[in-house]
């Protein structure tokens, strides 16, 4: 069958959709196992072999439940306000490269959504419209504890965008690029030793910047010890009290392809992306001594990569998950007097640092 | 002109409408963000991404969320709204009404001239570029608008500090 190269990038897309759906999915039986295995309980194991149908069996639960109007709500932003949460979560993973290039004879699929100029941007972009979701739920409920939720939400990610954005400057003075695909063509090492490709990765240049990110997405993926917006002890749910049913599903998973997405952005800036070590060595042990073709050879190292992406992305996913059963919620002032008298100057004085370097050559 | 320039123009002239007609403020904000959407499609069909895109993370992403968060805090609704003498409804109107005067007899002689092809730069609104014009040729004004910034965040921060002695809420 003959296909034109856009059909391929459709279905790249299509398939980084599902992937997301399926990730954030299983996140929730991840969520549950994880948590037992913290708290030495069993966890989910009725549905299925190990529990494994249990994601299925919630999603039945939340389809069947009623269907909840709170009175004096905003019915048409109360439906909008999950839907929102939704599509913009699922849109950041668009420009995220997963993996290089699959060369099939003529036809060369890129696996990545979309391939744009200024990549970064366009995610901390989604990141920063999430909050509408969030904010037009919490206020169409017509429920005090919700919308102090969402005003919670939209102080606390626009006070971590700023950090997130200076500790994202560092990296970008040193790749002098915005496109995700070249951060993560920079991360590949030329040198003699076969294992400094690691020593290549963004995260050995950029620590405290990578320690700064890490700790604004879990801010802006309202994730524990940061997640003051639905903070139950205090707001019964927060901005999702009033929800019932799938539309509450809908924040729920957005919630967790967030996480997904932060994952995928950490490991592409700062672990390297779809690059691992012994790459180059592998593929010229493949073609040397096994007798593959360098196209062949390739494939096989880009399939390998989009493994590696991937498994940087589930440790990354367990970190968070880890540190939501481990540590407690921080308070509200704790939060915002971390953001902004501890993150920005330390972001800032990442910049100056790496400025510093750059300009002395120590690092390029 | 491209169906998409027509649909992007369609919309963005519907939701500005929308901000103005609304009655409720948080509709009007909602509508105020989908413009700023179709204005950052217009950017794209122009091949300026970076303006696009900071279009939608400032304006979008960060300013309208303020906008939307006193608007909520302030609670207004059609009970508490207060009504403006005529006089105000009056005056805006006037001021209003010379606004669109001036902006359609300044229009109506434009000659719109198309881009020349031969010496035409496709490259023009990508990142790169505007940074070597921000900090080659403009690099002065750049540097006094980061100034004026600065100064508009220290005065806020000023003006949000806590004196001794004050409450903490």
């Amino acid at each position: 069958m003959d296909f034109p190269p856009l059909a391929w990038q459709g279905l790249v897309v299509l398939v980084v959709f599902g992937v997301s759906l399926l990730i954030a999915t299983y996140s929730t039986y991840a969520e549950r196992v994880i948590a037992a295995f913290l708290q030495d309980r069993v966890g989910p194991d009725r549905a299925g072999p190990f529990g494994l149908l249990q994601p299925l069996a919630d999603a039945v639960k939340l389809f069947t439940k009623e269907e909840f109007f709170p009175a004096g709500a905003n019915r048409a932003l109360f439906v909008f306000g999950p839907c929102l949460a939704m599509v913009t979560a699922l849109m950041s993973s668009a420009v995220i490269p997963f993996g290089n290039v699959l060369q099939f004879g003529e036809t060369a699929i890129h696996l990545q959504g979309i391939e744009i100029n200024v990549g970064m941007l366009y995610v901390f972009g989604m990141v920063s419209l999430g909050v509408y979701g969030i904010m037009i739920g919490g206020w169409a409920s017509n429920n005090k504890f919700s919308l102090l939720g969402a005003i919670r939400a939209a102080s606390q990610n626009i006070s971590y965008e700023i950090a997130m954005g200076l500790a994202l400057i560092a990296v970008l003075m040193m790749s002098g690029t915005l496109s995700l695909r070249e951060i993560t063509f920079q991360q590949v090492s030329d040198a003699p030793f076969v294992w400094q490709d690691i020593f290549n990765w963004n995260v050995m240049k950029q620590p405290l910047g990578f320690i700064i990110f890490i700790v604004c997405a879990f801010a802006e993926t309202n994730r524990t010890p940061f997640d003051l917006p639905e903070c139950e002890t205090e707001l019964i749910g927060g901005y999702h009290t009033e929800y019932s049913s799938m539309k509450m599903g809908l924040y729920l998973f957005a919630e967790y392809i967030n996480v997904f997405v932060a994952s995928a952005v950490m490991s592409v800036l700062y672990f390297g992306g779809f690059n691992f070590p012994f790459q180059a060595e592998l593929r010229n042990w493949l073609v040397s001594s096994q007798g593959l073709e360098l196209v062949t050879a390739q494939n096989i190292i880009t399939i390998l990569g989009l493994v590696g992406l991937f498994a940087k992305i589930f440790s990354f996913i367990f970190f968070f998950m880890w540190v939501r059963w481990t540590l407690p919620r921080f308070r509200y002032d704790q939060l915002m007097r971390l953001g902004w008298t501890i993150l920005i100057p330390l972001a800032i004085f990442n910049i100056m640092l790496t400025g510093g370097l750059i300009t002395f050559g120590v690092i390029k | 002109m491209s169906p998409l320039f027509l649909f992007l123009s369609f919309v963005a002239l519907l939701s500005a409408l929308g901000v103005v007609l609304a009655k409720n403020p948080v509709h009007s904000v909602l509508f105020l963000i989908l413009t700023f959407f179709t204005l950052s499609g217009h950017y794209l069909l122009l091949n300026a991404q970076f303006l696009a895109a900071v279009n939608i993370i400032v304006y979008a992403g960060a300013i309208m969320v303020l906008f939307l968060f006193v608007i909520m805090f302030l609670n207004l609704n059609e009970e508490t709204e207060p009504h403006k003498p005529a006089l105000a409804k009056f005056a805006a109107a006037i001021a209003g009404g010379s606004l669109l005067l001036i902006l359609v007899a300044a229009m109506r002689n434009v000659n719109p001239v198309g881009y020349d092809p031969t010496s035409f730069d496709s490259q023009i609104g990508m990142v790169d570029r505007l940074g070597l014009v921000l900090f080659q040729q403009y690099a002065l004004p750049f540097e006094l608008a980061s100034i004026l910034l600065l100064a508009a965040m220290v005065g806020s921060v000023m003006l949000g500090k806590r004196e001794t002695g004050e409450r903490n809420f």
